[in-house]
């Protein structure tokens, strides 16, 4: 002990400024839950890797490590990512409508990692990123550490609306702020789940065109599509305003932590050596598997299976949430792994969440998904990681949250409550109105 | 450690109560001290097949890190003692009493211990009476400042410090959140202090009280699990006789409410030097942020050692 106490941390005034933030947080405590078997876990955005045959990757594998003795894989490797696993990547790719070279990918660990780089090599302190309204909570945190500021640009049904964009746009710049780029999810949005129409596609990448903005299109979830494919990239149609990120996490197993950017010729160039600075090289026993994988499994036969799986996990939801909870409204989405849920005005989805850990559910509060404090009458439920059944377990258990955590504040605001209470049935999709 | 009548001990930790992580910490501190004392430790997150492995592998003590419910509110503790499985920590039943915090208060103050009044109210008990008129009771009775917080539960959830009168509605609703009954009690201003209580045979004394000092000026959860965002004092900077005080004040909860082995007695000491009883813990923190340990380490003691002797105190109580 000293005259000036203990402090637990001696380096605790000694953290970067952009570390403010990273620290252990009551929300954080209760998702802690969420592992065990009693609870329903609908907030984790984990994919179901057990559907994927053990074969088909212990296969890979083992070819892998017959080559001799897997000394290749077991190296060190270029900072760019193996040749053959950038030419299976722009076969990928092409399904999307993407025509380019092989030599203007980056490989990455998962395309958390590209995010990461491609916010280092643009985002300066105190620069704006745009982002739709609610964006993915991982990219937040990157746009944190690196100091930006994030605005949110309001998002509908059809992703996120051209006219807010150019609003957006010009009330930032009408700041002097600097705009780094548009960050967004076009396929079947985290959380959201909303796709993007091709026509605003269109519409947003002339608006950045015009606007001298970068588009940073992140697509991990593009490929599981339940009815009919998205609409194709963005990047499809701009070779030079656009980078876009995409992954093996989602088709394939995140474990490999294999990702990637396709980016313009000289940001590419920026995007290795700052790959190099960061990791010196991504995983390269990750690649080679994959790489074998793709070469001899049914890779597009496994992608169409977990379309199935997952089409039928977010059916069992919104049968659910229609049964359950008739008077929210959702999202309906056509791919990936979320519906957005938004709860009567009263309610607050942060505070919540403890009583959702009482009764053995979990899922994610909306603010997790705004940078502004936004959300708090949203909340992202996951329907990939449970089965069918669990979902409407847990579907069946947040109605008991909900209604528990309605009748109490109608003790308290009873009058306020009654009044302001939005009823909307049915399973119709209401665009999530998050602007 | 080897002529020990401990050998073998089940650490129980994680549960699915809301203060699971802090739980799941506890416990892996008190693995690391034990099996550094050269202790066999079995670390079990309890479910399902919990009962049929302590009656299968019969321990020589089970060590429940468990905090929230069924770590601290006695059930587990009267599961061990059917079982017959000596354990570390108060019984059952004292377990239930100090784990409701109006019970606790109440037992405190018959055995001559200054606490915040209070009041305890039941979700019902608005939903009957009318929150308007309820509230507007509480202001007049108990005048802002005041504390809210769940009448169980730990680690500071669900708790607010209410400045003015309209946030109370919500500060009630955050902590019925957490628990069907709550209390709102008088702010005492002063030095927050915890004082632990141990009892490795020669009867129940207080470690040094640990003052805190949070840099957001409220003990919340953030302020208890991330390092550095609390200062600490041990001792407390406090007045002899305010240090003998929390120290008598600190055992006689401990004796009051029947506890054994270790407890943490939370107090706020007033410009008089008064103490005042704030709750008491079962199961205090042992992670790497929390009072006790620090306390056992300004007063001299080994953690694995103290440890080691509290498991054998367990054995030997339960004989």
């Amino acid at each position: 002990m000293t005259d000036k106490g203990t402090n637990l941390d001696p380096w605790y005034d000694s953290y970067a400024d952009r570390t403010a933030g990273l620290s252990a947080s009551e929300v954080r405590a209760l998702f802690a839950v969420a592992s065990r078997p009693e609870v329903v876990s609908l907030a984790g955005g984990m994919p179901f890797v057990s559907a994927l045959p053990r074969e088909l990757v212990t296969g890979a594998i083992d070819r892998v490590m017959s080559q001799d003795g897997g000394a290749m894989a077991l190296q060190y490797g270029s900072g760019q990512g193996t040749p053959a696993i950038r030419e299976h990547i722009m076969q990928i790719m092409a399904m999307e409508g993407i025509r380019g070279s092989a030599d203007d990918v980056v490989v990455t660990t998962g395309s958390q990692q590209a995010l990461d780089l491609v916010t280092r090599l643009f985002v300066n302190p105190g620069d704006v990123v745009l982002a739709e309204s609610p964006s993915y909570v991982g990219a937040l945190g990157v746009f944190k550490a690196y100091q930006a500021d994030v605005a949110h640009v309001a998002t509908d049904g059809e992703g996120l609306v051209p006219e807010a964009l150019r609003e957006t746009i010009a009330a930032v710049r009408s700041q002097g702020r600097t705009i780094k780029f548009l960050y967004t999810i076009p396929n079947f949005h985290n959380p959201a789940g909303v796709t993007l129409t091709w026509a605003r596609r269109l519409e947003i990448l002339e608006i950045c065109r015009d606007a001298g903005i970068l588009v940073l299109e992140d697509n991990p979830y593009g490929l599981l599509y339940f009815d009919q494919p998205a609409p194709q990239a963005m990047r499809s149609v701009d070779d030079e305003g656009v980078i876009y990120l995409g992954s093996f996490s989602k088709t394939l197993a995140p474990g490999f932590r294999v990702g990637w950017a396709l980016a313009p010729h000289a940001i590419r160039e920026k995007l290795i050596l700052a790959n190099e600075s960061a990791t010196l090289s991504p995983n390269s026993f990750g690649q080679f598997v994959i790489t074998e994988y793709l070469d001899q499994a049914d890779w597009r036969g496994q992608i169409e299976s977990f379309r199935g799986l997952y089409r039928e996990r977010r059916d069992a939801m919104l049968s659910a949430l229609g049964e359950y909870l008739p008077s929210l409204s959702w999202t309906v989405p056509d791919g990936g792994f979320f519906v957005w849920v938004t709860l009567p005005d009263e309610l607050d989805s942060k505070a919540m969440l403890p009583r959702a850990v009482k009764e053995l559910v979990a899922y994610t509060p909306g603010t997790a998904f705004f940078a502004d404090g936004g959300g708090r009458q949203n909340i992202r439920l996951s329907f990939c990681y449970p089965t069918s059944e669990s979902i409407r377990t847990g579907v069946a258990r947040l109605a008991t949250v909900v209604n528990g955590e309605l009748d109490l504040l109608s003790t308290f605001q009873g009058a306020r409550l009654g009044s302001s209470r939005s009823v909307r049935t049915g399973v119709s999709m209401p665009p999530p109105n998050l602007s | 450690m080897t002529d020990s009548a401990v050998e073998k001990v089940t650490v129980l930790a994680g549960g699915i109560s809301h203060e699971r992580d802090v739980s799941l910490r506890s416990g892996r501190r008190v693995v690391d001290s034990l099996v550094a004392n050269g202790i066999e430790v079995d670390l079990r997150d309890p479910d399902a097949s919990l009962l049929g492995h302590l009656t299968a592998t019969r321990p020589d003590v089970v060590w429940p890190a468990l905090h929230g419910a069924s770590g601290e509110d006695g059930a587990l503790r009267g599961l061990l003692e059917a079982l017959d499985i000596p354990f570390v920590g108060s019984s059952a039943a004292a377990a239930r009493l100090a784990w409701d915090k109006p019970t606790a208060k109440e037992l405190a103050h018959r055995a001559g211990v200054r606490t915040p009044r209070g009041i305890t109210l039941s979700h019902d008990a608005f939903r009957e009476l009318g929150a308007a008129g309820v509230l507007a009771a509480i202001a007049d009775e108990h005048p802002v400042p005041v504390v809210v917080k769940p009448a169980r539960g730990g680690s500071a959830q669900g708790v607010t410090v209410v400045e003015s009168v309209d946030q109370l509605p919500r500060a009630m609703v955050d902590a019925y959140t957490y628990c069907d009954d709550v209390i709102v009690e008088q702010k005492i201003t002063g030095t927050e202090v915890a004082v632990g209580v141990i009892d490795t045979g020669d009867g129940p004394s207080a470690l040094p009280a640990v003052e805190i000092v949070p840099r957001s000026g409220f003990y919340g959860f953030e302020a208890r699990y991330n390092a550095g965002e609390t200062t600490f004092f041990t001792p407390a900077r406090l007045g002899a006789g305010a240090q003998e005080a929390v120290a008598e004040t600190a055992v006689t909860v401990h004796r009051a409410l029947g506890l054994r082995h270790l407890s943490r007695v939370d107090l706020i000491v007033d410009a008089a030097g008064t103490p005042w009883f704030l709750e008491v813990n079962v199961l205090p923190g042992l992670t790497e942020t929390s009072l006790v340990p620090m306390a056992l380490d300004a007063a001299g003691f080994e953690l694995g050692m103290v440890y080691a002797a509290l498991a054998e105190k367990a054995v030997r109580d339960h004989r």
